[in-house]
């Protein structure tokens, strides 16, 4: 695959750590990336809608049954990290992005339909 | 013309208490007022729990202290004796030389020990065992006496044995019957009761009559006590001190003068709705005998109260008699006894279970038919009563081998469907259908809120188990089983993942979840498995290989997460004292890095609205003028609260500020399940709140006096002494032990006030451990906690020493320097304010973002 003009690269795999966030600038937007145990990276809109602050990425990552997830650090909410849907709250959710890891780069997309 | 009347009450005791409670409750005081007089120099306590003044002081056993109650239509007057009642003329005469008015009197005068003939009985150190005073008398004693005999082996004579004990007397208990506590428990119980008191180096004398009390000085008047001469047994029994507790009976003598009929046995004659002979007058508690039968337990005098207060109200109560079953712990041995304990029904069938090397006695007496429990006898287990008891009174039928019930294997709390009408809480008087609904109806998960709503557990503490057991049972029946699992990760509660941790020497999640997970773990497991592992291994909570990625919101961090994302910092400042210098390094931190400062509740200062990749920056600077982390963030030991102590304060009697210093700078970084807070008060004035805290040292005369499980927050709760006038080494031993013990064995998130009370045995259970090491972990628990001391670092200066952690504190990860447009300020008072966003903010496209190499 080659990079196209919708994918912006962010940062090197190995700079996230596993099963912890890390929030980047894309396209004037606070977006939060995470890389889970199995290497699989995620990015999600990094404004959390219940506290009203710009904190997704500071939260815990772990997994609900077989869904991974990250719990908001103010007030613990969980979201889908594929999805961006909160798992507490149905109709609640946050953008989820593409994302592609590309020759060791850690590449977002567009907003996930 | 004034419709109200007046009613008064004869005695300021338990049931007298009640009575105004009562009173006040059902709005009785809306039509009388009511007028109290006890003849105690104090306002009603509780004697139920008279033993205990010894270790809590009378302040934690006064019912109302201060003496006042809410409704100023109820006065309590102290000190003074109702002498006299005249019937004709309503009124009565009293101690000061008054006379009172009434249009209800109510007698609620209790009981007084028993004093047998016997010669000697007025020398000096001669006692009984009923009020503070008593106790105090015989305190005061005991700091000289050497050898001390309790005449009589019931109840109330094995309590006051054992305080003699506690007192470091010889104690010898004196009693005619062939076996202890006859009333309860027949002899082979009695047998078994003996040997265990025994062990415990009393020595227990059944079957003798004392025929007279030896004087110091032969012939002279107020001599005092040198010992006891027996029936049949020539030598004297050497004795310092003499305790009578042969029996009660009802102060009944007010009645009796006025021509009030009274029972055979003793006890003023009541009608079912407690009204004597005189119908303005009634009587309850102890010098009451409805039916002719007087009762000597506060349970049925507390009944008697409410059904006054309602005949008073034109209501329909009456008192139809009382369950006497009795279940306490006697000097660490469990002894009940319920129902027909004698088999006296007839055709009655005894069931009997004897180990008499471990000290366990059962009888369980049941019909002829086997089809039902009539009563029962446990010395040594008395597991099983609280399942037992209720069979009795609801009658339900036997399980098909009724021996289960008492075999060592059956765990007393199998699960006997009990009728809804089972009376549970024989003190309180609360149903098992009462407390179900209120567990389902009002939400209840715990057992704490069980008791605080249905008052169910909150005198004897008999029930709890069996709350605890109908607890489990409502929650399962609702889906909401009571798991112990702390989460769908771990199939363990804290305290078994702690031991699993410590056992596998496990040192990260990984291995952790490897071992005896499922999953990749959830904001639930992963902190409380950190906090797990730092208190056990100490590392760097950022460490990457290890807890890194653990962490809950704020030890991320190592700071508090704030509203709009940004966070707060906060310095320790060990009890509460600070230099000029570093006050002044304080408030140039704040101005350059312009943050809101703020006096916390702690006694230290805080400082919001730092952007996450300030952190290092400002920590560094705080570092370097010799502060460290004050931990705001962890679930971890806050701070030492102290007062100013004997150092300035003209009261003082301990430097309380050096040991609030010692003890914060000893327990600082300790990892435990839920934060931690201490205080120091260099006098019993207690400026440091320290009573508030989970450990609390308040300074006396001779030492410290050390309390434990105090809380602010949601459920306040006054911490409870564990040990008295410790030298600073106990004081530190004890407290490493307890605080230990909590972070072994405490759920997650549980302060000490509530783990104590989901103990089993509660504060006299933690006394076992911390004081008595009945566990012999007590050595181990010291090296943990000085293990803890010896590897503490501040975490903060590790961090910004190491680059890899400090990688960690950036706003964007391919855009370090520039800040976060979702935070921002506005002003009020002079100082920041957050502002908070509906829609994430842009920073719009024009930012150039660092591309990585
Ligand atoms: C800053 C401070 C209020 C203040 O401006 O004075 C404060 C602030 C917070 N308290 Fe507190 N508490 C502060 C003193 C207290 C006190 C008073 C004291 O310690 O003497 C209490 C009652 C005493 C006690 O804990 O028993 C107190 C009882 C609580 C509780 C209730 C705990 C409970 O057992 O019910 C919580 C909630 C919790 O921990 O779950 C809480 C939680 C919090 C949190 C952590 C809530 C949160 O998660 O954001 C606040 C974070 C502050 C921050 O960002 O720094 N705070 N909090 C005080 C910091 C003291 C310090 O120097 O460390
Ligand atoms: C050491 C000990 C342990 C006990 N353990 C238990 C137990 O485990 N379980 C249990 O159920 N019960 C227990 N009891 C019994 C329990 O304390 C009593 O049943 C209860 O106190 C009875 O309450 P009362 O109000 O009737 O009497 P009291 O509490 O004795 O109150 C009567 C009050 O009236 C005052 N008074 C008397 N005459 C006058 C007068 N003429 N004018 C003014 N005031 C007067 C007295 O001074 C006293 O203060 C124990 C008792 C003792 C001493
Ligand atoms: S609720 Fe209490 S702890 Fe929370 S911010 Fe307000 S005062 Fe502080
Ligand atoms: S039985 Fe005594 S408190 Fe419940």
């Amino acid at each position: 695959m080659t990079k196209t003009a919708d994918f912006i690269s962010i940062c090197r795999l190995e700079q996230l750590e596993r099963e912890r966030g890390a929030t980047a600038l894309v396209a004037g937007h606070a977006v939060a990336i995470f890389r889970t145990y199995d290497d699989q990276v995620f990015a999600l809109g990094n404004y959390d809608p219940f506290s009203k602050s710009s904190v997704i990425a500071r939260g815990i990552v772990g997994t609900r049954g077989d869904i991974p997830f990250v719990a908001s650090p103010v007030y613990k909410q969980a979201f889908d990290l594929r999805t961006g849907a909160c798992l507490d709250d149905a109709g609640v959710s946050v953008p989820a992005y593409e994302v592609r890891v590309e020759d060791g780069l850690v590449l977002v997309g567009p907003r996930k339909r | 013309m004034s419709t109200r009347k007046t009613l008064v009450v004869a005695g300021h005791g338990m049931v007298g208490h009640r009575f105004v409670q009562a009173a006040i409750e059902r709005g009785l005081t809306e039509r009388y007022d009511v007028i109290v007089y006890g003849e105690e120099p104090r306002e009603a306590y509780d004697r139920v729990a008279l033993t205990s003044y010894y270790e809590v002081g009378a302040d934690a056993l006064s019912f109302l202290p201060g003496g006042k109650y809410e409704d100023p239509r109820a006065v309590v007057t102290l000190n003074t004796e109702v002498t006299a009642i005249d019937r004709e003329a309503k009124t009565v005469a009293l101690s000061d030389g008054t006379t009172q008015a009434y249009d209800v009197l109510v007698l609620a005068t209790g009981a007084a020990p028993f004093v047998p003939p016997v010669p000697g009985k007025d020398l000096k150190n001669v006692f009984v065992y009923r009020t503070i005073e008593d106790l105090q008398a015989i305190e005061e004693a005991a700091k000289t006496a050497k050898a001390g005999v309790v005449i009589g082996g019931g109840l109330l004579g094995l309590e006051a044995a054992n305080a003699l004990h506690k007192l470091e007397v010889e104690t010898h208990v004196v009693e005619l019957a062939p076996r202890l506590m006859a009333v309860q428990v027949d002899d082979a119980g009695g047998a078994t009761l003996k040997r265990h008191i025994e062990k415990l180096g009393l020595t227990v004398h059944t079957g003798v009559m004392t025929e007279f009390i030896d004087a110091d000085k032969d012939g002279v008047e107020d001599g005092k006590v040198s010992g006891l001469k027996f029936k049949d047994v020539d030598e004297v029994l050497p004795a310092d001190i003499v305790i009578f507790s042969a029996g009660i009976r009802p102060r009944d003598q007010l009645a009796r003068d006025c021509g009030l009929e009274v029972a055979e046995r003793g006890g003023i004659l009541v009608s079912p709705n407690m009204q004597t002979s005189d119908e303005s007058i009634y009587a309850i508690g102890e010098c009451a005998a409805p039916g002719g039968r007087m009762y000597g337990l506060v349970a049925p005098g507390y009944t008697m109260a409410e059904v006054a207060v309602d005949a008073l109200l034109e209501g329909p109560g009456e008192f139809l008699g009382a369950d006497m079953s009795t279940k306490l712990k006697l000097m660490g041995v469990d002894v009940a006894s319920f129902g027909d304990a004698f088999a006296t029904t007839e055709g009655a069938l005894e069931l009997v279970y004897s180990d008499a090397v471990a000290g366990v006695y059962k009888k369980l007496v049941i019909s002829e038919d086997c089809t039902k429990l009539l009563g029962g006898i446990l010395v040594g287990d008395a597991s099983s009563y609280g399942i037992l008891r209720p069979m009795v009174s609801s009658g339900i039928a036997l399980p098909e081998n009724p021996e289960d019930l008492i075999l060592p294997a059956s765990r007393g709390t199998a699960q006997i469907g009990m009728p809804d009408e089972a009376q549970v809480c024989s003190c309180m008087n609360v149903t098992k259908g009462e407390i179900c609904k209120a567990i389902h109806d009002e939400e209840l998960t715990d057992v704490p809120a069980i008791k605080q709503c249905t008052k169910a557990g909150t005198v004897c503490g008999s029930c709890t188990n069996i709350l605890k057991n109908l607890l489990t049972e409502e929650m399962e029946k609702s889906g909401k089983a009571v798991d112990k699992s702390i989460c769908e990760h771990f199939a363990y509660s804290r305290q078994e993942l702690f031991d699993l941790i410590k056992i596998g020497q496990l040192k990260s999640f990984d291995a952790v979840v490897e071992a005896h997970g499922t999953g990749r773990g959830c904001d639930i497991c992963k902190p409380a498995i950190a906090s797990i592992l730092a208190s056990q291994f100490n590392g760097h909570v950022l460490d990457n290989k290890t807890t890194g990625a653990l962490q809950d919101t704020n030890d991320a961090y190592l700071a508090n997460l704030q509203i709009n994302g940004t966070y707060s910092v906060v310095p320790r400042i060990p009890g509460g004292e600070i230099t000029p210098e570093k006050l002044i390094v304080i408030g140039e931190v704040a101005r350059d890095f312009n943050l809101y400062t703020k006096i916390t509740g702690g006694q230290r200062i805080d400082m919001f609205g730092a952007r996450m990749e300030q952190l290092p920056e400002i920590w560094k600077r705080l570092v370097d003028a010799g502060f460290e982390s004050g931990h705001a963030y962890g679930k971890s030991l806050r701070t030492v609260k102290s007062c100013v102590g004997s150092e300035w304060c003209r009261y003082g009697v301990q430097e309380s500020v050096a040991m609030a210093i010692e003890l914060e700078l000893r327990y600082r970084g300790l990892r435990s399940p839920h934060k931690l807070k201490g205080g120091v008060s260099g006098c019993a004035r207690e400026c440091a709140e320290a009573r508030g805290k989970d450990f609390g040292v308040i300074a006396t005369e001779k030492g410290w006096n050390l309390y434990v499980g105090g809380n602010g927050g949601a459920v306040p709760a006054h911490a409870q002494l564990l040990a008295g006038d410790l030298s600073k080494e106990d004081l530190l031993k004890y407290l490493d032990r307890f605080l230990m013990y909590y972070v072994r064995t405490a759920d997650r998130l549980q302060r000490t006030s509530t783990w104590i009370d989901q103990l089993d045995g509660g504060l006299d259970r933690v006394k076992e451990i911390v004081l008595h090491d009945s566990l012999g972990l007590g050595e181990e628990l010291e090296n943990e906690m000085a293990r803890h001391v010896d590897t503490y670092f501040d975490e903060w200066k590790a961090t910004i020493e190491d680059p890899e952690k400090v990688a960690r504190f950036v706003s964007f990860i391919n855009a370090p320097g520039t800040p976060d447009p979702n935070i921002s300020f506005t002003e009020d008072r002079g100082q920041i304010r957050p502002v908070t966003f509906d829609e994430p903010v842009s920073l719009g496209s024009s930012i150039p973002v660092g591309a990585p190499q």
